[in-house]
């Protein structure tokens, strides 16, 4: 036990500060209206979802959680059911074998919510495109908000996906 | 030395199965033999004899070149590869069934039907990686299939083994799962909180792989060979290219190698890192997962900074790699790994000594060697079960022949026994580390590549973090005819269904994470 603590005590608090939103990564305006987003920006619950990536994404997902980045001390906590979350955070291609799996959890999230799409797969259909087995891209099954490239993206840029769909102001 | 080998000859195993094997150009012991189909299973019941496995099992459709379809298989012995090719009748493509003497074969023969349409005789004829995204008569690996075909989905309804008795209910689980992992369907049968039977749905990933590979320049499967299993990119980025160099006549240069080893072993060390916070997370402790991830985000800092990817994507090319690592990049890589085992042997005694995680670590989700043995299981898993195997230590495979790997196993094959084959494995990786960055040999990091050839056939065989990658390819004039990459998780599977058996329902994340197997790489 004595080893742990001090363990705690030598690592220190090793986050850092968290990036700027990336508005360059939405597909659609904002459509939330900034009441909505007040109280999501103050306590976030995503769900992730893997339609059929190569696991690549989910690795950087991962790293979301660790201290460097602490989600969680952004308010923003990746929860369990699509019931209880306000985003979808979806990784793709969507496989045809996933493609009623993601539909379906996308129906149980209630509204208002959120989707981001992850990865080069997720914004294009990447390397795999459409096939007899894939849908291709996020935006072909669900409706996307925020797109994130990259093949991983990295946690920063994860980030800053996440934090441009839940700012921005809405239209009219 | 690759000239020595090939003069040696089959190794006796292969010998005494009376086969024409023929020696395959590749950087680790390889053979290549066609049997007729009624020889099939006198060989695969001699290759169990000799305490060999089967490796994977795939089909191909030769209809083009006027020979029906055939059945390939590859068998390891003593670490020697044997790919055998056994051509089956267009008009009735059907081979005996060799789960009896192979138990892994199973689901490998259906996803082999599922795509190519080669029917065994097994009992079991339920789909594997098809649901309901094409109909059953349809067959994508077929050559006359397009890869676009487009067909009506629909609810899959998969025959579950169902189990009957006094209080006995089922869990449905997935495949959208709770935690942040890839999705595949878990069906519990369960009599209070005791699991009496598990059943694994996979295929749900299946985003046509195999079939993207057809027709691809050689050089450019690379990229999706790396993308076949992310967690594993430099493993299959280095299968690929091996199958690729030998069917070419390509040798990388030295110092190449060696970069791919630097680089194989950083990919073990990451997912490694990863997988004992996530073990310390799931059994009660994130101070583990804190520690370890800090740890592990370091890592792939500097991965960034050497290889300009956190993963090594890419990194692996045909013919070499893509950039060196400089003198200066190797120091830091030293000065790394000293430091890493430090921090990882005080992270060891905390787990070592808190009672509460070793109390869910030790018996749990237990696989015993003889099971491990009779279903093929390879890797990480395997040598938890006590099994010596090791791809790293195929005779003559440049540069872990001069490294000198030293095999890390664990009789117990629990949890516990899982989490310490991974602690050992980091300390063995970062003495490997340390030998690769002192005694890399200066040069060249690729050598220049013609892709155009006649047909060939090569194979790759690493192994990953998980286990063994292996690639068989052949190809036309420079372009893919048939590329299949086999993950390690297809054997370590069905494995997993047998090691949750009499443990409780809220232990299966656990043991589920002490394999993190792949699903992507299962379900191309």
């Amino acid at each position: 036990m004595l080893k742990l603590l001090r363990q705690i005590a030598l690592t220190g608090i090793v986050t850092e500060p968290p990036p700027r939103p990336d508005p360059s990564m939405r597909l659609v305006e904002q459509r939330l209206k900034s009441e909505v987003l007040a109280l999501f920006a103050g306590s976030l619950a995503i769900r992730h979802v893997d339609a059929g990536s190569c696991n690549g994404c989910e690795l950087e997902i991962h790293m979301l959680t660790t201290p460097h980045y602490n989600l969680e001390g952004l308010g923003i906590r990746l929860v369990a059911s699509p019931r209880h979350a306000d985003l979808l955070l979806v990784t793709g291609p969507v496989s045809r074998n996933m493609e009623t799996a993601l539909r379906r959890t996308y129906d149980a999230v209630p509204d208002p919510k959120l989707v981001v799409a992850v990865g080069d797969c997720g914004c294009t259909g990447g390397v795999f495109g459409e096939s007899y087995a894939s849908c291709g891209r996020v935006a072909n099954v669900i409706p996307v908000d925020v797109a994130v490239p990259g093949c991983p993206p990295t946690p920063t840029a994860l980030l800053q996906g996440i934090l441009a769909a839940i700012t921005g102001r809405a239209r009219g | 030395m690759r000239e020595k080998r090939q003069s040696m000859g089959p190794p006796s195993a292969f010998e005494s199965l009376r086969l024409e094997a023929a020696p395959l150009r590749a950087a680790v012991p390889a053979w290549h033999a066609r049997a007729g189909v009624e020889r099939l299973r006198e060989i695969a019941v001699g290759v169990a004899a000799k305490g060999g496995r089967l490796a994977a099992l795939w089909g191909a459709d030769e209809r083009d070149r006027g020979e029906g379809f055939a059945l390939h298989l590859a068998l390891v012995v003593d670490d020697a590869t044997l790919w055998l090719a056994v051509p089956l009748p267009a008009e009735r493509p059907e081979y005996p069934d060799l789960a009896d003497v192979f138990a892994c074969a199973n689901r490998m023969q259906r996803a082999a039907y599922d795509l190519v349409g080669i029917r065994s005789t097994a009992p079991d004829q339920r789909p594997w990686l098809r649901h309901a995204a094409w109909p059953p008569d349809v067959y994508p690996l077929r050559r006359d299939f397009g890869l676009d075909n487009w067909y009506g989905n629909d609810i899959e309804q998969y025959r579950f083994v169902q189990v009957a008795g006094d209080g006995v209910h089922e869990i449905p689980v997935g495949p959208v799962h709770a935690g942040t992992i890839e999705p595949g369907h878990f069906r519990f049968s369960i009599v209070g909180e005791k699991v009496l039977r598990l059943e694994e749905r996979l295929g749900y990933t299946h985003k046509a792989v195999e079939k993207l590979f057809e027709g691809r320049d050689l050089v450019a499967g690379g990229m999706l060979a790396g993308r076949v299993s992310g967690d594993s990119t430099v493993a299959y980025a280095w299968a690929y290219a091996m199958a690729v160099e030998g069917l070419a006549g390509v040798a990388p240069p030295a110092r190449a190698l060696w970069l791919r080893a630097l680089a194989l072993e950083r990919e073990r060390v990451a997912n490694h890192l990863g997988d004992l916070g996530y073990l310390g997370n799931d059994g009660g402790l994130a101070f583990g997962l804190a520690q370890f991830m800090r740890l592990k985000e370091e890592w792939l800092r500097l991965n960034g900074t050497l290889f300009g990817h956190r993963y090594l994507m890419d990194f692996v090319i045909p013919g070499g790699v893509e950039r060196n690592v400089g003198r200066h990049g190797c120091d830091e890589v030293a000065a790394q790994c000293a430091r890493l085992a430090l921090e990882v042997q005080t992270l060891r005694d905390v787990y070592d000594d808190h009672a509460g995680l070793q109390d869910r670590f030790l018996t749990c989700g237990q696989l015993a060697p003889e099971l491990a043995r009779q279903f093929g299981v390879v890797g990480l898993a395997a040598r938890a079960s006590g099994l010596t195997l090791d791809a790293r230590v195929a005779p003559g495979f440049e540069p872990y022949d001069r490294l000198g790997v030293a095999i890390q196993t664990h009789g117990a094959g629990d949890v516990a026994a899982r989490a310490a084959v991974r602690f050992d494995e980091i300390f063995e990786s970062l003495r490997l580390l340390q030998a690769i960055v002192e005694g890399m040999p200066l040069g060249e990091v690729a050598t220049p590549f013609n892709t155009l050839g006649g047909p060939g056939r090569g194979l790759g065989r690493v192994e990953g973090w998980r286990g063994e990658v292996l690639v068989a390819l052949e190809a036309d004039d420079g372009l893919i005819r048939r590329c299949h990459a086999h993950d390690p998780s297809w054997q370590n599977w069905p494995a997993l269904e047998h090691a949750v058996l009499g443990n409780i329902v809220p232990d299966f994340p656990l043991i589920n994470k002490s394999f993190n197997l792949s699903y992507s790489g299962h379900d191309l």
